[in-house]
């Protein structure tokens, strides 16, 4: 399954909600404002860390870029485009997003 | 001039404005809206203090580049502030540790605030304005 997060894990509890739920396996993409927990120095950078172990964490470039991030994005996150994005949509069979 | 004169054309009443600024940039409105309304602001000569808490720190990233989302880069405005007299920016500590950032990672000169500090300050405002 891929999981979809759009929202900040500083401003919301939607990140801590989607790996709640994840399963072995699976993967979650962060978009938009949930860029920034894939990033060095933010306090959700160990919870990401902790959850690259079972899951695969990708996160958009164009949004990390937006918001002066593109540098500072945490090892083991990898770093998609929006090709990438059709791709992980295509890959799995069903997704979930975390609005 | 009696108090009646001045409120009827409104020369001379200077209240302090906080525009306190707690979303990140591109994700919501309200960083864009917030700034937008802060330009307006200062056109009526106010004494404007321009906080950035949560979030909001974001707003003041270096190194933004927002083509690949196709919406516009407002982080310049920031440095325009200066021009429009609102030169008073302050951001909160404890907002920039847990992101992680410093001051050098900002795209305008900033007084970093503790909490104690931030809450008196915003506790002496007559009109706050939260975006």
């Amino acid at each position: 399954m891929l999981h979809i997060v759009n929202k900040s894990a500083t401003d919301r509890g939607s990140l801590e909600s989607c790996l709640r739920m994840a399963t072995k396996g699976s993967a979650v993409l962060l978009i938009e404002d949930a860029v920034y927990a894939a990033t060095t120095g933010n306090t959700a950078a160990a919870k990401i860390q902790a959850a690259a172990a079972d899951l695969k964490i990708y996160a958009l470039g164009p949004d990390l870029a937006a918001r002066g991030m593109a540098g500072r994005v945490l090892d083991g996150v990898n770093v998609v485009d929006y090709g990438g994005f059709v791709d992980l949509v295509a890959e799995h069979s069903n997704c979930q997003s975390w609005l | 001039m009696s108090d009646m004169d001045e409120m009827e054309d409104g020369s001379g009443i200077v209240k302090k404005f906080m525009f306190l600024n707690r979303k990140a940039p591109h994700g919501t409105v309200y960083a864009l809206e917030g700034l937008e309304v802060v330009l307006i602001t200062a056109a009526f000569d106010q004494d404007v203090s321009m906080v950035f808490t949560d979030d909001g720190v974001y707003q003041l990233m270096k190194g933004i580049d927002s083509k690949g989302i196709e919406v516009k880069d407002f982080s310049k405005t920031y440095r325009a502030l200066d021009g429009y007299d609102i030169e008073k920016l302050y951001v909160d500590q404890a907002s920039m540790d847990a992101r992680g950032l410093t001051e050098d990672d900002l795209i305008v000169d900033v007084t970093v605030l503790a909490v104690d500090e931030m809450a008196n300050l915003m506790a002496e405002q007559d009109v706050v304005i939260s975006f």
